[in-house]
């Protein structure tokens, strides 16, 4: 009998970051669904192709330029990989989008030494790399309900809501908003899909409610002042169906690893993100701003972790 | 239901032993007493080797406050104090090896009515019982039960929460000792002069949660029923539960006017007081799926684990871990011929279990949730990799109560608490340096 030493606690919960990513796939299917029946086949096989490539990239990584032989997959590549698909337009051709998935994890991850160790949402750098790299592809949308077999280069263009709104004035309807057949990136247009997979996900708790609900809700507060000032600035349910705020609420904004830490802290950068998005949605050149206002709160989480340390057991007040 | 913020909820794993009735293992062959069988500084050896010993003979006689005896466990004769490997203290430590030539012949301690006593004699005899905390801390209890004259100590609160996995015997002891438990408290509340003691069960124990209440009617002793949570056991995260009061960092629970005991312990003090019967021997779950006949023994104190094991059928030959106390904050013993010591609630046995490898810490705040102390465990374990101890010192890294609960939710599978245990011990040992 060969006994082993290990040390204390002796027992482990079965949980572990694969069930986690899993987890976050699963509820991103809803979307990804959606988005083939609105936007045609290449939008299905840019989120199938980016979970993929995503995981072996990040396994070539890890196995062959970092040189850890036994590296076990966790799925934290194909997550990336599918929200960088999903925060394209299906007009950026294939080849583009992989250059964009090598930024997002070589620069968005790696050189921060990995899972866990990155600041910065590495979808959403990737994206960044490639609206900077290819406007003209990322900005550029198709018409949804083309077909699954169109062509997406054979699609007639359209504006996004907020982008029609901010320069022609022309409004969406509510509904075309929240079901999602509307211009946009690939994955970001249909709320109801969304929301379904972010049910799936905080049953699971997988996440919590707070930097959902504190983002949505100031994004709320925000636009209602600004519509009963002067409503050339959109209603505050438009403001919360367009563009990329509930995907960025819902999915990027609430990645574990580039927020912060306690409840207080989510909140506050929940509450950040809002304001920034609201603030580029309104007076900024950008029609939409979710992705930069997250990108800018990723960088404050160190000082609002610092900020927000949970009071010890014990600790006197004050 | 009372119980704390945070904490996790381990498999219980109690139904393999928590219907079997305490018995009593044979007397053993051979005992080995370690010299340090108690917090604080190891006892003064009092025979030699060639000595015959009676059983509860004093064979240790504590050095300085913090200390306390050793008595024989068996009837026989010295062999030997050698040094063995101490599983706690990771370093070997003299034993006195004691072979048993006859049956029991005991030798008792003078003792009276406790309730003629004065507090000072009563005091005396629990302090010659070598008593100890049986929670597994082992603090020498006369010394918990002597809070200096500027502490008013007014509750006594009785920890039979037993919120470890695996362990039955403080549950068997509250179904089948009730009233020897009762005894206990009566006679340490009359030390302390507290006029109010209460017995802390959790919730999956209700049949002793009854049994006490019943056993009690009559006697200012109180039974709290607890959220069935770990670490529910823990010293301040029972007083919190209980009373509502927070214990101050770096404080101890007679700070906030209590004073914690173990249920184990509350018998060991009757036997002492009431029985004059020294501590020898004590309450012992050995159950893990390893294990063929999970039962709750009394052990006497020295007897080797194999021993122990032996008389419940043996462990399967595919066994991978053997811990001393439970799953969760017990330690992991390679070699079965360590001894049971005063602090040993329990031997556990398991089978190989599938290996989870470690991945980098991913943030997802799940040791900062159940953390019972408010501590962000993630933290901790980072600064102590970067060997930044000051650091942790700051963001509470002396508060862990070393629970296990960040490091059994951790998806990651990190080993936080085995940092933590690290860091502080690294950080003691370069501040002692500095002064």
């Amino acid at each position: 009998m060969k006994l082993m030493s290990t040390y204390a606690p002796h027992l482990r919960e079965e949980d572990d970051v694969r069930k986690i990513m899993l987890d976050v796939l699963i509820a991103l299917s809803p979307a990804v669904i959606g988005a083939a029946y609105f936007f045609g086949w290449y939008a299905l096989f840019l989120c199938i192709a980016g979970a993929v490539t995503g995981e072996l990239f990040d396994i070539f990584v890890m196995r062959y330029l970092r040189g850890v032989k036994d590296f076990v997959p966790d799925g934290s590549g194909a997550v990336t990989g599918l929200l960088l698909a999903m925060n394209v337009s299906t007009r950026l051709p294939f080849w583009a989008f992989l250059l964009g998935l090598v930024f997002a994890l070589g620069i968005g991850k790696h050189v921060f030494g990995g899972l866990g160790q990155n600041i910065f949402n590495p979808a959403l750098v990737g994206r960044a790399f490639l609206l900077i790299s290819f406007p003209t592809y990322m900005t550029t949308w198709v018409v949804p309900g083309a077909g699954f077999w169109k062509s997406p280069v054979d699609v007639v263009t359209a504006a996004t809501p907020l982008a029609l709104f901010k320069e022609q004035g022309v409004f969406t309807s509510y509904w075309d908003l929240f079901i999602g057949k509307v211009g946009g990136s690939l994955g970001e247009t249909s709320a109801l899909l969304l929301i379904i997979g972010f049910i799936y996900l905080l049953l699971k708790k997988r996440v919590k409610i707070f930097i959902p609900a504190s983002y949505i809700g100031t994004v709320l507060v925000f636009s209602s002042i600004a519509y009963l000032m002067n409503p050339k600035y959109g209603d505050p349910l438009f403001h919360l169906l367009s563009g990329g705020l509930m995907l960025g609420a819902l999915f990027m904004a609430t990645d574990m690893v580039t927020s912060p830490i306690t409840e207080k802290g989510q909140v506050i950068f929940g509450i950040g993100c809002g304001v920034l998005t609201m603030a580029i949605r309104l007076f900024g050149a950008y029609p939409e701003g979710v992705s930069f206002s997250i990108l800018f709160m990723n960088a404050l989480v160190p000082l609002i972790d610092r900020y927000t340390r949970p009071r010890i057991f014990g600790e006197v007040k004050g | 239901m009372l119980t704390f913020k945070g904490g996790v909820h381990p498999p219980e794993m109690k139904e393999w032993s928590k219907d079997k009735p305490i018995e009593r293992v044979p007397l053993p062959q051979k005992v080995f007493v370690f010299l340090s069988n108690h917090a604080g500084n190891p006892a003064k050896p009092v025979v030699s080797p060639g000595d015959e010993v009676k059983t509860g003979q004093v064979i240790g006689e504590p050095e300085g406050f913090i200390s306390a005896y050793l008595h024989s466990p068996v009837t026989g004769k010295v062999l030997e104090i050698n040094k063995i490997l101490h599983p706690i203290l990771g370093k070997p430590i003299e034993a006195i090896v004691i072979e048993r030539t006859s049956d029991d012949e005991w030798v008792y301690i003078e003792t009276g009515d406790f309730e003629r006593m004065s507090k000072e004699e009563v005091l005396e005899v629990i302090k010659k019982a070598g008593i100890v905390g049986l929670g597994g801390a082992m603090f020498p209890t006369h010394v918990k039960l002597s809070p200096p004259p500027e502490k008013k100590v007014d509750t006594l609160i009785i920890n039979g929460a037993e919120c470890e996995p695996v362990l039955t015997i403080d549950h068997r002891l509250m179904l089948e000792r009730a009233e020897d438990i009762l005894q206990g408290i009566l006679i340490m509340m009359k030390v302390l002069g507290v006029q109010k003691a209460i017995v802390g069960v959790e919730s999956n124990k209700i049949d002793a949660y009854h049994n006490l209440k019943k056993v009690f009617k009559g006697y200012p002793v109180d039974v709290a029923l607890l959220k069935t949570k770990y670490p529910q056991g823990a010293e301040k995260q029972l007083i919190y539960a209980i009373t509502g009061r927070v214990v101050p960092r770096g404080g101890l629970p007679m700070d906030v006017g209590v004073v914690v005991q173990n249920v184990g312990t509350c018998v060991a003090v009757k036997e002492a007081v009431v029985d004059g019967k020294p501590l020898v021997e004590r309450g012992v779950t050995v159950s893990g799926d390893a294990v063929k006949n999970p039962r709750n023994l009394i052990v006497r104190i020295g007897t080797p684990v194999k021993d122990v094991i032996d008389y419940c059928g043996g462990i399967d030959e595919n066994t991978e871990r053997v811990i001393l106390g439970g799953p969760m904050m017990g330690i992991s013993i390679t070699n079965l011929d360590v001894p049971v010591m005063k602090g040993t609630s329990g031997i556990t046995a398991f089978l190989p279990k599938k290996p989870q490898p470690q991945k980098p810490c991913i943030r997802c705040s799940e040791c900062v949730q159940v953390c019972p102390m408010n501590l962000q465990p993630y933290l901790l374990y980072l600064l102590s990799t970067k060997r930044k101890y000051d650091e942790a010192v700051e963001n509470g890294l002396m508060d862990c109560i070393e629970c296990g609960s960040c490091t059994y939710t951790c998806p990651s599978k990190i080993e936080h608490v085995r940092y933590i245990k690290l860091a502080k011990t690294v950080y003691r040992a370069t501040r002692r340096g500095k002064k």
